[in-house]
């Protein structure tokens, strides 16, 4: 019962890392194809503005998996960590040089610097989610043993199933985030921002419901199990409560309906997260370990759950502050184009 | 039911795979991964100086604003937050590296001990959160919030930093002094996951970082406005925001060598084998002699200044204390002792140094009410950044290093604890090139700062009267 506790916690983690970090990514993703610095620059200031006072916060959700996973559940940590090291790794640098970039081009001099920490930036951001997101469909796909690197260092991410979770990844963040932005454009009132966030959602939309129901094929193929889970029972029901929420999301923005779009839009992500933890119940590492059996003591369970409800007493309260005064625009900066005319 | 650490011996046995200890280790590997580690750990530990004092710094300059209406403590405390930001960020990301890091280096050692210690991580997961979110609030409310309310926003970010402290330190102390487990048949039972919260180690090791990070940040903030003293900038702005950090870390560096001797104490009873190592005893002595300079060599150092008896005092208060050598453990498990040594001994020179620099600012303070006025001062204030910033470094080799061959205190070695993956060595490679990346385009952010800094006040104000 603890460890289904412990498991919650972690679904809750990646869910809201899904959608808060998932749309950062995704906002990186918009400013890749927002065009030529003159033609970008509008978008690229929504996003910096839209993302400057959040993004620290939303990162640390990725933390948070991370050190519920470990004190929770520390054989299959170790066991995923050292086999999925590569994937891991790979991202963890997209992490670094992200996180880096987007401080650095606020504080950048030229137009040039600009775009060096810009494109830095970007490509990362498509970097970290699809190869966090392999790492998933590894996992998922039942693809890492139990063990220190007792798992193939390289076929464990590079596969199938990792291949469309990554993509997967990289289009609902691009959906969210278009979302996000376009809700953030119309408070600011730039309307034509408004019309192009809008198209994007839409198109973005679209493609992430395409890669969802035709990744279906794949997993049919490559991880039967997890096919299998989704296609019944607990998992059928996340699956089209997904569905659901995803086309409700789309309808929403196309009648510009974007406060609604968002909490909807994020349930459609929300529910996939869901719907994998439910598919594979009740194992942890499909086909090594259990939960049961990855599960710490049970006074260690507890006392994770006691730290979680003390941690979330404080949490909820400054994260509600922090998002009303964001949604109220107290926080925001004031509006510049990130471009060209930005020189100080 | 098969238990986590059971599932884990099982596979190791099965794959053969595993480290587990008395199995022969591949040394490359793991000398790959230890320098990985504590690369990354060096990078981190500086900005975390940053992330622990730079909010008690701002906060306490807009304090001394609303106090004063002076408006020279709102522009600081303004420009200075924006600094803090980006060192927020960065510091941030890089504290992400470590994470990972203990799962891709460390697999055996998470796997066995991380339901031990992990609530502890759990805890500075949410002091992490706060801060994340009273930074982002405090720094983008600037002129947004009424006054007042600002400040308060300030707080929780400063109760943030310093508890993230308090948590991962918890965590390293255990790994010094491990309790709160049993080990039976190879395997860890009874775990209480509070007792690391509680270890009595964490105490000196977390006031000791505390008054290093107020020093390594202080005086570095120092140094930056020293230099502008130096090429002759005397305005009110300069000495003012030299002034206020400096006078920071000048409280915290003599109150350091009361600290520096409590921890010491502490490791002379749970560790005395790294306290062994850091003096280069190898013989269990009555009355040991502290040994200044030098070089360990054939079971003694050579070519050092002896002074009698002053180990034992130092470690135990008492001329005739004995206090245990290296001798009293197998060679295999003493620490190589010229780096701690070595290391311990810059940490030591350079505390006293700077709580003699103190020691001269805070004089001058009290007698003249005013600051320095000789050039030699400023000189050595643009050195004592960056010589803190060595001794932290140090302290942490003393402490990590210290401790080898043990990953936890007596009872798993460092090489049973590592990674089997292939390809560490490129990952640090890659690793290494990034933060030099990083490091090249931390200092030119914090020139651009400097830079618009100067010209912001050459513009609003024009040049002051000194
Ligand atoms: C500005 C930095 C700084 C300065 C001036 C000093 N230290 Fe230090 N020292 C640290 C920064 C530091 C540190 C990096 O923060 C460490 C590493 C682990 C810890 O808790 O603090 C440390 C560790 C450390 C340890 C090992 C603790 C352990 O292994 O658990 C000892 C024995 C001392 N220190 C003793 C001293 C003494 C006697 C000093 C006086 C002159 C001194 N330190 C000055
Ligand atoms: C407070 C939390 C810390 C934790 C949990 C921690 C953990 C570790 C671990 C797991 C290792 C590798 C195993 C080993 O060699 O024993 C290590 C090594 C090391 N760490 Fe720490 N560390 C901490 C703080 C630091 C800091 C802040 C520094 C800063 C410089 C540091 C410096 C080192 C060094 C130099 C090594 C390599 C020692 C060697 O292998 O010879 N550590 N630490
Ligand atoms: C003495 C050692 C350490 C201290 C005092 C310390 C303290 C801090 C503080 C105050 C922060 C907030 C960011 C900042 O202010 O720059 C931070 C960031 C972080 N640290 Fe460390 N840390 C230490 C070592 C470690 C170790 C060993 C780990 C690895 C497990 C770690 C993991 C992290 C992580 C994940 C973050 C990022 C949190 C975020 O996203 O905001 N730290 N650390």
């Amino acid at each position: 019962m603890l460890a289904e506790f412990a498991v919650a916690l972690l679904v809750v983690g990646l869910a809201a890392y899904a959608v808060l970090g998932g749309a950062d990514f995704g906002a990186g993703f918009w400013d890749l194809t927002a065009g030529s610095a003159e033609r970008g620059a509008r978008v690229r200031g929504l996003i910096e503005r839209s993302m400057g006072p959040v993004w620290e916060s939303n990162h640390v959700w990725l933390i948070f998996v991370l050190v519920v996973c470990w004190t929770t559940f520390p054989t299959a940590f170790g066991s995923i960590m050292s086999t999925l090291w590569v994937a891991l790794f790979i991202a963890l640098m997209g992490i670094v040089l992200r996180g880096s970039a987007f401080a650095f081009r606020g504080e950048s001099a030229t137009v040039s610097q600009q775009r060096f920490f810009g494109v830095i930036f970007a490509a990362s951001s498509l970097i970290v989610p699809f190869f966090l997101a392999a790492a998933i469909g590894g996992i998922a796909s039942g693809r890492v043993p139990a063990g220190n690197a007792a798992g193939d260092l390289l076929t464990s991410w590079a596969n199938p199933t990792s291949v469309l979770v990554g993509v997967l990844a990289i289009v609902t963040g691009a959906y969210l985030a278009a979302v996000y932005m376009a809700g953030d454009a119309r408070r600011g009132g730039h309307d034509d921002l408004v019309e192009r966030m809008r198209l994007r959602a839409l198109g973005a939309g679209a493609a992430a419901g395409v890669v969802a129901l035709g990744g279906f094929g794949v997993l049919r193929e490559d991880a039967r199990p997890l096919y299998d889970g989704l296609t019944e029972g607990a998992g059928l029901v996340a699956v089209i409560i997904s569905i659901v929420a995803g086309i409700a999301g789309l309808w929403l923005i196309w009648t510009r309906r974007f406060a609604l779009a968002r909490v909807v839009a994020a349930a459609a992500v929300a529910a996939v997260a869901c719907g994998w933890a439910l598919a594979q119940q009740p194992e942890f590492l499909p086909g090594a370990l259990t939960v049961e059996e990855a599960a710490a003591a049970d006074a260690t369970l507890a006392a994770v759950l006691i730290a979680f409800v003390v941690g979330v007493l404080v949490l909820a309260p400054s994260l509600v502050l922090l998002w009303r005064l964001v949604l109220r625009g107290r926080l925001d900066r004031d509006f510049r184009p990130l471009g060209p005319d930005r020189r100080r | 039911m098969i238990g986590p650490s059971q599932a884990f011996a099982l596979v190791d046995v099965a794959s053969g795979l595993a480290g587990t200890v008395g199995q022969p280790v591949d040394q490359p590997k793991l000398l790959g991964a230890r320098q990985m580690q504590a690369m990354s750990l060096a990078w981190h530990i500086i900005l975390v100086c940053f992330g622990v004092t730079f909010p008690g710094i701002v906060l306490f300059t807009e304090a001394l604003w609303l106090r004063t209406g002076d408006l020279v403590y709102r522009d600081l405390a303004r420009r200075w937050s924006k600094v803090m930001l980006v060192l927020f960020a960065v510091g941030a990301v890089s504290g992400t590296v470590l994470s990972f890091e203990l799962g891709i280096l460390w697999p055996e050692f998470m796997a066995r001990f991380g339901d031990v210690f992990g609530v502890a991580f759990a805890l500075e997961g949410f002091a992490f959160f706060i801060e994340a979110i009273f930074i982002a609030i405090y720094v983008y409310g600037w002129n947004r919030i009424p006054d007042r309310l600002h400040l308060l926003t300030g707080l929780p970010m400063v109760v943030a930093g310093v508890a993230g402290a308090y948590f991962v330190i918890a965590v390293n102390a255990w790994m010094n002094n491990p309790t709160g487990f049993d080990v039976v048949n190879g395997q860890v039972t009874n775990i209480d996951p509070w007792t690391t919260l509680t270890n009595t180690a964490t105490w000196p090791e977390l006031i000791h970082m505390l008054m290093a990070a107020y020093m390594v940040a202080g005086f570095l903030m120092g140094g930056v406005y020293a230099w502008a003293w130096l090429r002759g900038d005397r305005s009110r702005r300069v000495r003012v925001a030299f002034a206020v950090p400096f006078t920071l870390a000048a409280l915290a560096a003599p109150a350091q060598l009361v600290v520096g001797d409590w921890i010491a104490r502490y490791v002379a009873v749970d560790q005395p084998i790294k306290l062994a190592a850091q003096e280069g005893l190898a013989e269990t002595t009555e009355g040991a002699p502290f040994t200044i300079g030098g070089w360990y060599e054939d079971g003694e150092v050579q070519g050092g200044i002896e002074i009698p008896y002053m180990l034992s005092i130092l470690a135990f208060h008492d001329p005739d204390a004995t206090v245990e050598g290296l001798n009293a453990v197998p060679p295999e498990d003493q620490p190589p002792v010229n780096t701690v040594r070595l290391a311990f001994q810059f940490m030591v020179a350079v505390g006293t140094g700077l709580a003699l620099l103190a020691a001269w600012y805070l004089l001058a303070w009290w007698r003249k009410r005013r600051l320095p006025q000789s050039k030699w001062f400023y000189r050595a204030a643009i050195l004592a950044g960056p010589a803190a910033a060595g001794a932290l470094i140090a302290g942490w080799i003393v402490t990590e290093v210290g401790r080898q061959p043990w990953i936890v205190y007596d009872v798993m070695r460092t090489e049973s604890a590592v990674t089997q993956a292939d390809g560490v060595n490129v990952g640090f490679a890659v690793l290494a090139f990034v933060y030099a990346a990083l490091t090249v385009g931390i200092i030119y952010v914090l020139r651009r700062f400097a830079k618009r800094d100067r010209e912001a006040d050459a513009l609003t104000t024009g040049p002051e009267a000194p």
